[in-house]
């Protein structure tokens, strides 16, 4: 079984369990759910840290950084904001949700 | 891509991110109930910290410099924001954030094919394909949320924008993108890539602009999903499993939000992704005008002397409540009503609002208990023998037509059935007909009274009124 077939696995297996989580999840909850896969999606910033990261002979496009790293910089920053925005958004909301006295 | 593992045990970087996607599917979980939310968001956190740590440690990953100035200046953005954002404008900053999701899987699986031709390295079919569809995905997130956040922050007019051969349009640039995709795939073209891209950003514009803003709900839901799905393309480009199973989590998450929506208002799921939502339900002209309707207007004192002397009272928020910032005010109406003896529950359309679970959250931060907040399967069961339900800048969500005129736009819908309380009280602004432009028999009903003004103010007037009684 080549790679990408395992990766294909990995990928049905995980949306199943996603179905059946997210089915559980109170509707009062939605917006919270929203920012925290927002912040959970951040994940795609494990691909802009290897792109940043990466041994890269280019020419520099200004001061010594190349356009590779220019891309990762962005890419980084960007997911960073939804990260860490959207894990503190989700405290806040998730804080506010108090049970009657 | 593959050799970027190479020198740490890709074991040990598997287990790490087993163990991280346990912790986001933890997180997920602890949203089934408000008590284990916060734990559940600490759980998250922490799998984040882990997948953080051990890309990190990639012997491949160099110029931590960078790496860690982009991290720090995005967290104290983003913290920022978090922090200060008004609990109204969710809606707004959840769509943003879905851009950047787009934005950074665009520029990832465009980094990683320059990074691939930089180092000669050959790029095996499948590998271009993923790539192709994970830079498509991510332009498409991108551009769409970007048009639902400037209807939603006001940039941009709310009103759909309908243009004749919208959705021939559409297909030509699907299919310019698909030739272009096969071309592409053929020859390693960067430019090419570059340009499927941008008409992928034309098409992810195209499919949002002729949405309406009552359809927000449905279109946040659908790009919430997108995001979710382009971060597993991006797992797929990059044979990255972690981003596999977190965005199948998040793209699974979108989807039944999105299912949801659309079931909650009669829409199909197909019609929203060609984007064209609500295209004859919404008949912009009757948005205009006024409704001549025969009803009854009530006076504020009228409405006070009903709540207080009622034993049990049903109050139905819409987004006229968000308008208005009416919610501090209604919870002092809770406040004041509960006192009295009266019994006073919520009950909430799920597509009441601009995003799911928006009322919910703004009740919340008003100090409102959630356990007197219900959904609409859970309540409806009570109308028949509550005295009050006093709706609060819903309109469509409640018209009876979606019940019983199988000629009405929004037939089919599940409404709050609020016409069958004894006494229906509605706080509304003016007679301007919902989103759906058509007139709301609700209001000519005989148990039926409006009160005309800002909710808000409404609202207060209502307390001052009961308390100044009292």
């Amino acid at each position: 079984m080549s790679q990408t077939m395992v990766n294909l696995y990995i990928f049905v297996l995980s949306c199943f369990v996603g179905y059946h989580v997210i089915w559980g999840v109170t509707p009062a909850l939605h917006t919270p759910l929203m920012a925290v896969t927002n912040a959970i999606s951040g994940i795609v910033i494990v691909g802009a840290i290897l792109v940043a990261g990466a041994q890269d002979n280019s020419a520099a496009i200004f001061f010594n950084i190349t356009t590779m790293q220019l891309i990762g910089f962005v890419a980084i920053f960007l997911a960073s904001i939804n990260i860490f925005g959207g894990f503190v958004v989700t405290n806040r909301i998730l804080a506010m949700f108090k049970k009657r006295k | 891509m593959g050799n970027t593992v190479a020198q740490l045990n890709p074991d040990l970087v598997g287990m790490a991110y087993l163990i991280a996607t346990l912790f986001f599917i933890y997180g997920l979980k602890g949203l089934s109930s408000p008590k284990t939310a916060l734990l559940g968001n600490a759980s998250a956190m922490t799998g984040m910290g882990l997948a953080f740590a051990i890309t990190l440690a990639f012997p491949s990953v160099g110029n931590y410099g960078l790496i860690f100035a982009a991290i720090a200046s995005g967290a104290v953005i983003g913290i920022v924001i978090a922090r200060k954002i008004k609990m109204t404008a969710m809606p707004q900053l959840v769509a943003c954030l879905h851009s950047f999701v787009g934005i950074t899987a665009l520029l990832v699986a465009l980094g990683t094919f320059l990074l691939d031709q930089l180092n000669n390295t050959v790029v095996p079919l499948i590998t271009m394909i993923e790539l192709t569809i994970g830079s498509f995905v991510g332009a498409i997130t991108f551009a769409g949320s970007i048009i639902a956040f400037g209807k939603l922050q006001g940039i941009l007019s709310s009103k759909p924008l309908i243009f004749k051969h919208q959705h021939f349009l559409n297909l030509v640039l699907t299919v310019a993108i698909i030739v272009l995709g096969i071309e592409f795939l053929m020859h390693h073209n960067a430019t090419t890539l570059v340009i499927i891209d941008v008409i992928a950003l034309i098409l992810g514009f195209l499919l949002v602009v002729p949405i309406g803003g009552a359809d927000m709900p449905v279109v946040i839901s659908m790009h919430n999903s997108y995001s979710g799905w382009a971060a597993a393309a991006t797992g797929f480009v990059l044979n990255n499993q972690l981003l596999i199973t977190t965005g199948a989590l998040v793209g699974s998450s979108g989807a039944i939000l999105s299912y949801i929506m659309c079931h909650a208002m009669n829409r199909e799921l197909y019609k929203v992704m060609s984007g064209g939502v609500g295209l004859h339900a919404v008949d912009l002209e009757a948005m205009e005008r006024e409704s001549t309707q025969a009803i009854k207007a009530a006076a504020v004192e009228d409405v006070a002397f009903l709540l207080e002397n009622a034993s049990s009272v049903i109050i139905v928020p819409g987004y006229g409540m968000a308008v208005a910032q009416a919610h501090h005010a209604i919870k002092e109406l809770y406040d004041v009503l509960t006192e009295k003896g009266v019994s006073v529950k919520f009950a909430i359309h799920p597509v009441a609002g601009r995003m799911p679970g928006h009322m919910n959250v703004l009740l919340a931060e008003s100090d409102i208990p959630y356990d007197v907040v219900f959904t609409m399967d859970e309540i409806n069961k009570d109308f028949a023998a509550v005295d009050v339900a006093f709706v609060i800048g819903a309109n469509d969500v409640v018209n009876p037509a979606a019940k019983n005129v199988q000629s009405s736009p929004i037939y089919g819908m599940p409404i709050l059935e609020v016409y069958k309380a004894k006494q229906v009280l509605v706080s509304k602004r003016s007679m301007k007909p919902g989103y759906s432009g058509i007139d709301n028999a609700l209001f000519e009903a005989v148990n039926c009274s409006l009160v005309f003004g800002d909710a808000k103010h409404t609202c207060e007037m209502i307390v001052k009124a009961i308390r100044g009684a009292a």
